[in-house]
């Protein structure tokens, strides 16, 4: 294979990188002077051109045929760390399409002077994330999730003016670099007992051994211990209240929405494939080792942390985190299910989960903007100052919250299915019914939000909102979004189903 | 045939119904203010249903033991509700009684001032309610009138009444509610056992012994299995609502405090028409439902009527209030009547003697209730006129003497009380002399303690008068003004019927004896 | 057709959203229209009605999970259909007076009146469950914003407890489903599928409990009285009017005719329970202070008579229960309104021994004559509604357990009893002689107060006098294929 061949396989993160350098240049070059609303504009602009332009590679360039291996030399090695297929190509368009609606709620904000550097950083982010959902080699997530680690840390640190925002990416960075390391053994175990670091080549190695080897337990902690880092997963969420919190609001909605899509579908990937037989079972009385025990452990923790701290959180930001924290607890469930709905219900659930929270956060930099922080306060009177914010607003608490006919629901419903029918016996029924009871208690704090917002007056003397026009378009377009994957989930489900199934998970 | 040919296919009972219906909500509609156009349009209603039952009265075949005018139409086929109207001696008997006391009320309130209009329709609802009671043979139908006549009399009383009115109308309200709960269920029961509703097929089914072996099925297991326990339930049930609208000692203590703090005209419906509600339902439900039970009881039952005659006696006697006074003499009529009720159900295998004695105490019965409907109302207008002659004061030791002023007015009452008194002639006598001759040998021991009933009431009565009409002249009352005109016109007729009723009863018993006599068969064994 | 009940609903709420600030006014004009309509929707499909089931609605919907957009209408779901659009149209009369935020309150409540449309007519168990949990959030907003005492409180509770509610039911459905094999949601399939008997020890009371704890369930039901007080008087007519019927209907509907043996082994526990709310409830009515609170409180003791009806499972008792839905409903609606908007809105109390000393019957006769009537209507005196619908819950409850029927007999002598002491001291009092609160003209009764009582008044007679109107719809919904496992299992009447 040949170098274009290779490029050719890695079309849409190169052009992606080239945006990100015609941004940076762009805005040191020409827009130096302007005002910083117009370098936002512009540059923003540019950046959605590249998206765009990439989105429109991956619907309409086919995939490479399957038998595009040539033999020998070093090509062909790396030619089999990613894959391109459908499966794959839908989740970069979605995360694509998360990056962009971060960008344009990026637009209005004021908290950094370097305009390029932050929206290449962006970009650079999502390369990262567009070669991790694609990588079916040990190393090259690793070389990933540290691309888009590194990328995360400084966004989180953009806003100079705020101390807060310093705190909190250093202590992302410091937790997310021992995480790193963590992870980094636990592959480099997993290496040493299969001889390779194809996730295929993997599977088959580890099929054959019967009894559980303790050292493959070991890697399995290991790297459960570094994707639950970048998932929030209880134990391993502690910087994310503070990085939701200090982080500059557009920063903090990437981290939410885009970062957690990809760890996701690769956690997905690395468990159901590399370590497809060693799951062992957390059915109700029927405990085998394995990892999906431990992932059940995970996600009851993160349920219930999650939702139960949110409900004594008195900034948005903060409470969106806790918040975070419990969704990926749910979402875990889907991977507990062990099986093509399974994972379908998890890229479901984190997509439209991504599009809730990024609308959710473009609120919030809609309030922080007017009153300066996010206090659950300041949301006060929204309903009469804002109405169609308000609205929106009230789609994605709704949504979050899990309620019909939003796609939150439906969401929700799909993964406690797919939990459900995973284990027979309905051996998981135990861990949904936690789930489902903590989604009840949810409710709770979200609909504190929608108090402030609909129910408590406006204090006297507000000076009246503004909010800036691409903000509303912006989160009407998000909220009809959501309620149209809720209300139409057929849309986008078949073509899912489909290319889960023709991957072979 | 003829005119009663027409009759009998003319829905002449729900005419009679819906008259004082229609009356009600004409003056519901009617502007506040006319007093006296609302008087006189509630008046005209009160005697146009005395038209309906005239006719109905002379159409009446006397010889027939079938239900007369009859309607029946399916209602609610799902739970064996049908709309059934007929009548036979007993229900004519009552329904002449209710047209007759109707009136003779709406005439006895006509100084009421407040919410005239209202007042009037309240007693328009209520005569409605009585005559569907008193017509009704299908127990959907029937429990539709029995409890709907009770919201007329507890607004009448509640709204019009004395101080102590607002207890007076709870108190009534929720003890006759008890009762009816009570046959509710039971009634239910009768359903789910017998699937039907209707009183004729009900008592058909009592007669042959068939209702106390369906219940037995329907239920079997849910109570001890002793074989008579569950029935017997069912008909203490049926019993406690009919005991409680007689009203039965112990479950009498409504009576007294409502019929005081009522107004007079409601006092007089109440006495005259609605206390009958409670015996006629024993003749018409309970007796025939329910032979075998009321025999496994008698002895308690007949205990229960002799203590209604001898305490209620006892109790008037005791009286300072003249309403009062004149409430527990009500209760002690009527528990003549239940004596001879009674003493009817007691197993006599059918042979001739013993039915014509049963024969002679269940015309005494009926008589009774009549003429007590017609004497206590009287009774109780006199009192009325009294109390607004004198402000407000009714003690029987508030007055003295009155004879010297009002002489027609003590009079006329004095001939109510002798009626009430059971002296010969008048036609209280009748009744009662006709019960105490059939239950004598039927349940002698009973009917001879009551007797002391009647000498306790002749002492409380010959005291009242002694008391209230002889005398030293009060000085206060010197200048009491007698019965004036109108008032003499409202109780002269009345006066007169109880003349005729009383030399000659056989008005009444020609038209009652035939169903009397069915009664009786039905009892036969 | 009768889908367009819930289409035209949201469409109101879409007008209403768009509708211009300054048109407020307009709001009411806009949300009174569609109610109309979604009752003349009704009537039509009442009186043109098919025997047995009809399908209104089938389309494939999400079919990778056999969930179909499935609304269909047997005599059941048409009895309450018809309620639903007599309550929506008499509660917006009776908010014709609102004032601020109108545009909003009515959106609210038309998006609550589509829900319920959509839950009586749904046999797909998603699409139910959808339109189920939809109807949650109007009801906090309704109460939280233009509610009375405690209405935050009342809201949130409401919300909670509904939605717990509802988790246990989407547990119930969810293992239905997998158990079934995870290929249809449609009520009519799943019904037939044989569920095995352990399954269905657990997964019947999980089920029937959650739905029938918007029904008041004792002892889930503390959300009912504290809810109903909060809440503003339409609100209220709706919430115990309808909205508890909900609850009710879904338990007749998913749990009881999926789970027929389910229900034969827990009808005894469930029995007790009702009876329980039956007595508890009104007992608790007769002590309470607050003239709400009363009517709050006999909510859940008339409520406990539908659900004592439902596990009678004979024909009568079964119709009864929903019969007793219809007139609850009805009369219910009424209480509420004579409470709320006659009275509270102007004297602004609620506190009984303050409203005895007003001498209401005088300043407000109409409102006098209503409640006088209502109440009647409430104790179950005959002629009414609630007489029809309790004589065959008891008839019902004979049969399956005597006890109870004698123990429900009980409750209803407590109602008698709660029901007088209430209408004496709020109408009937003894006006108190006192200078200093001179009690100053109350505003009369108005033109649209009038026609709403009226219109509800009218229903309870005309239900009373005729109940065969509704229990020919009603019984032949039960003869469904549907309901057959049910009644086979509870030995049919």
């Amino acid at each position: 294979m040949s170098y274009l061949e290779l490029l050719g396989r890695v079309a849409p993160e190169t052009i992606i990188v080239i945006t990100a350098l015609v941004v940076m240049a762009v805005d040191l070059v020409a827009m130096r002077g302007e005002p910083l609303r117009n370098r936002f504009w512009v540059s923003a602009g540019f950046a959605i051109l590249g998206c765009v332009i990439c989105i429109g590679w991956l619907l309409l360039i086919e995939p490479p045929a399957a038998s595009a291996n040539a033999s020998g030399g070093l090509l062909p090695s790396l030619a089999s760390m990613f894959t391109d297929d459908p499966l794959t190509r839908l989740v970069k368009v979605a995360l694509l399409a998360l990056t962009i609606c971060t960008m344009v709620i990026s637009v209005e904000g004021t908290f950094t002077d370097h305009v390029g550097e932050y929206l290449a950083l962006v970009l650079m982010a999502t390369v990262g994330m567009m070669l991790l959902v694609s990588s079916t080699d040990l190393l090259m997530i690793f070389i990933s999730l540290e691309l888009t680690s590194l990328s995360l840390y400084i966004l989180t640190a953009f806003n100079k003016q705020n101390i807060k925002s310093a705190e909190a990416a250093l202590k992302y960075f410091l937790f997310g670099g021992m995480s790193a390391a963590f992870t980094l053994f636990g592959l480099s175990l997993v290496y040493g007992l299969s001889g390779s670091t194809n996730l295929t080549q993997i599977r088959a190695v580890l099929s054959s051994g019967a009894p559980l080897d303790p050292l493959l337990i070991m890697a399995m902690v290991m790297a459960a211990v570094g994707f639950g880092f970048k998932i929030a997963a209880v134990p391993f969420h502690l910087w994310a209240p503070d990085a939701y919190e200090g982080a500059p609001t557009p920063s903090a909605a990437l981290i939410a929405s885009g970062s957690k899509l990809a760890s996701f579908f690769i956690f997905a990937k690395v468990l159901m494939v590399g370590f497809a037989h060693a799951g062992g079972s957390g059915a109700w009385h029927d405990y085998q080792a394995g990892w999906l025990p431990v992932l059940a452990i995970l996600a009851a923790l993160s349920m219930a942390l999650g939702n139960l701290a949110a409900i004594v959180q008195s900034n948005v930001k903060r409470l969106l985190a806790y918040s975070a924290i419990a969704h990926s607890g749910y979402a875990l469930l889907g991977l507990l299910a062990n099986s093509p709905q399974g994972v379908s219900a998890v890229i479901f659930y984190m997509a439209t989960y991504g599009l809730t929270v990024v609308g959710a956060f473009g609120v919030v930099a809609v309030v922080e903007q007017s009153e300066g922080d996010a206090r659950i306060s300041n949301f006060a009177g929204l309903s009469r100052r804002e109405p169609l914010v308000a609205f929106c607003m009230m789609i994605f608490m709704l949504s979050l919250a899990g309620i019909p006919p939003l796609a939150g629901f439906f969401g929700k419903f799909y993964l406690f299915v797919a939990a459900a029918a995973g284990a027979p016996n309905l051996g998981w029924l135990w861990l949904v019914i936690f789930a489902i009871a903590m989604s009840a208690v949810s409710l709770y704090y979200y609909l504190q939000v929608l108090k402030q917002i609909y129910v408590v007056a406006a204090p006297a003397g507000q000076r009246t909102m503004k909010a800036p026009l691409t903000s509303k378009v912006i989160l009407a377009m998000l909220a009809i979004g959501v309620v149209a994957l809720g209300c139409a989930p057929n849309l986008v489900l078949g073509k899912l189903l489909g290319s889960i199934k023709a991957f072979g998970l | 045939m003829g005119l009663r040919g027409i009759m009998n296919h003319f829905p002449i009972l729900t005419i009679l119904t819906a008259t004082p219906l229609a009356g009600a909500l004409l003056l519901l509609l009617l502007p506040a203010g006319n007093q006296r156009l609302a008087r006189g349009l509630a008046l005209a209603f009160g005697l146009l249903g005395l038209l309906w039952v005239a006719l109905m009265w002379v159409n009446f075949d006397a010889t027939s033991t079938k239900f007369q005018f009859p309607e029946q139409h399916d209602w609610i086929e799902s739970l064996g509700a049908q709309y059934y109207l007929g009548v036979d001696g007993l229900g004519l008997l009552m329904v002449l009684l209710t047209a007759i006391v109707t009136p003779i009320a709406m005439l006895a309130s006509w100084r009421i001032n407040d919410k005239v209009s209202t007042y009037m329709a309240l007693m328009l609802m209520l005569q409605s309610g009585l005559f569907g009671t008193f017509t009704a043979l299908n127990f959907f139908h029937w429990f539709i009138f029995w409890e709907l006549s009770l919201v007329p009399a507890f607004f009448l009383i509640k709204l019009w009444g004395g101080p102590g009115r607002s207890a007076a109308a709870t108190q009534f309200f929720i003890y006759t509610m008890v009762g009816s709960v009570a046959m509710l269920l039971s009634f239910l029961a009768i359903f789910w056992a017998t699937k039907t509703f209707d009183f004729k097929l009900l008592a058909d089914m009592g007669q042959s012994g068939q209702l106390t072996s369906a219940l037995n099925a329907a239920f079997d297991g849910w109570l001890p299995s002793r074989h008579d326990f569950l029935p017997l339930v069912i008909f203490a049930g049926v019993f406690l609502g009919f005991a409680v609208k007689v009203p039965l000692v112990p479950f009498h203590t409504w009576l007294p405090s409502a019929y005081a703090e009522a107004p007079t005209g409601t006092t007089m419906m109440l006495t005259g028409v609605m206390s009958k509600m409670g015996v006629y339902g024993f003749l018409r439900i309970l007796v025939p439902l329910f032979p075998e039970q009321m025999r496994l009881v008698l002895t308690p039952l007949l205990w229960f009527a002799v203590a209604t005659i001898v305490l209620s006696a006892c109790s008037a006697f005791a009286q300072r209030d003249l309403k009062r006074v004149f409430a527990y003499s009500s209760i002690n009529h009527l528990g003549y009547c239940l004596l001879g009720i009674f003493a009817v159900v007691k197993f006599t295998g059918g042979e001739e003697p013993w039915n014509n004695e049963k024969a002679a105490a269940l015309n005494g019965v009926l008589l009774q209730m009549f003429n007590h409907g017609l004497t206590a109302s009287i009774l109780f207008c006199f009192v009325g006129y009294l109390e607004q002659r004198s402000g407000g004061l009714r003690g029987l030791n508030d007055f003295g003497g009155l004879r010297k002023v009002a002489p027609i007015f003590c009079g006329l009452m004095g001939i109510s009380i002798f009626a009430s008194l059971g002296l010969p002639g008048l036609n209280g006598f009748v009744g009662e002399f006709l019960i105490f001759k059939g239950s004598f040998s039927l349940a002698t021991w009973a009917t001879a303690l009551s007797v002391i009933g009647l000498l306790v009431t002749a002492i409380f009565l010959l005291t009242m008068i002694q008391r209230v009409f002889n005398g030293p002249l009060n000085v206060k009352w010197s200048g009491l003004p007698d019965l004036s005109w109108p008032e003499r016109f409202v109780v002269l007729p009345a006066t007169a019927l109880m003349f005729l009723i009383g030399l000659c009863p056989q008005i009444l018993i020609g038209k009652i004896n035939v169903t009397v006599m069915h009664l009786v068969e039905q009892l036969k064994f | 057709m009768l889908a367009w009940t819930v289409y035209i609903s949201f469409i109101g709420v879409v007008a209403l959203m768009l509708l211009p600030a300054s048109q407020a006014r307009r709001a009411r004009g806009v949300a009174l229209l569609a109610a109309l309509f979604g009752l003349a929707v009704g009537v039509v499909g009442v009186v043109t009605r098919a025997t047995g089931m009809q399908t209104v609605v089938r389309k494939p919907w999400i079919p990778d999970l056999g969930i179909s957009f499935y609304l269909g209408a047997d005599g059941i779901s048409l009895t309450l259909v018809l309620l639903t659009g007599l309550a929506a149209v008499v509660g917006i009369l009776f908010s014709w007076n609102i004032e601020t935020r109108a545009k909003e309150f009515f959106a609210f409540y038309l998006a609550l009146i589509g829900g319920v449309y959509g839950v009586f007519l749904s046999f797909d168990l998603f699409l139910l469950f959808v339109f189920y949990e939809l109807a949650i959030i109007p009801k906090y907003f309704l109460i939280a914003i233009w509610g009375s005492t405690n209405r935050e409180y009342g809201a949130m509770k409401l919300a909670l407890y509904s939605f717990v509610g509802s988790a246990m039911v989407l547990v119930g459905i969810i293992s239905a489903y997998v158990v079934a094999g995870g290929k249809t949601m449609n009520l009519l399939e799943l019904a037939q599928f044989p569920f095995p008997i352990a399954f269905q020890h657990w997964a019947f009371p999980l089920v029937f409990i959650g739905f029938a704890i918007l029904a008041g369930i004792w002892p889930f039901h503390t959300w009912a009285p504290t809810g109903h007080v909060a809440a503003p008087t339409a609100a209220s007519m709706l919430l115990a009017g309808v909205v508890m019927k909900l609850g009710a209907y879904g338990a007749l509907r998913v749990a009881m005719t999926l789970f027929p043996q389910g229900l034969v082994f827990w009808r005894n526990e469930i029995a007790l329970l009702a009876v329980i709310g039956i007595v508890y409830g009104a007992m608790v009515a007769l002590v309470q202070k607050d003239f709400k609170f009363v009517i709050g409180y006999s909510s859940v003791s008339h409520m406990g008579f539908v659900l004592l009806g439902l596990v009678t499972i004979n024909s009568i008792g079964l119709n009864g229960a929903v019969l007793q839905m219809f007139s609850h409903g009805i009369i219910a609606g009424l209480l509420f309104a004579v409470v709320g908007r006659m009275v509270y809105d102007r004297t602004h109390t609620r506190d009984l021994t303050v409203l005895e000393g007003m001498n209401l019957s005088k300043a407000l006769p109409f409102a006098a004559g209503t409640f006088a009537v209502a109440a009647f209507a409430s104790m179950g005196l005959p002629g009414f509604s609630g007489f029809a619908a309790e004589l065959q819950v008891l008839i019902g409850a004979w049969s399956a357990f005597p006890t109870f029927a004698v123990l429900a007999g009980f409750g209803i002598l407590v109602g008698v009893a709660y029901t007088l002491r209430v209408l004496q001291k709020s109408f009937f009092g003894e006006p108190v002689p006192d200078a200093e609160h001179a009690p100053h003209p109350l505003p009369p009764i108005s033109i649209p107060e009038r026609i709403g009582a009226v219109i509800l008044l009218a229903a309870t007679v005309v239900v009373g006098l005729f109940p065969n109107l509704l229990l020919t719809m009603i019984d032949d919904g039960f003869k469904t294929h549907l309901f057959d496992a049910v009644l086979r299992n509870g030995g049919a009447s």
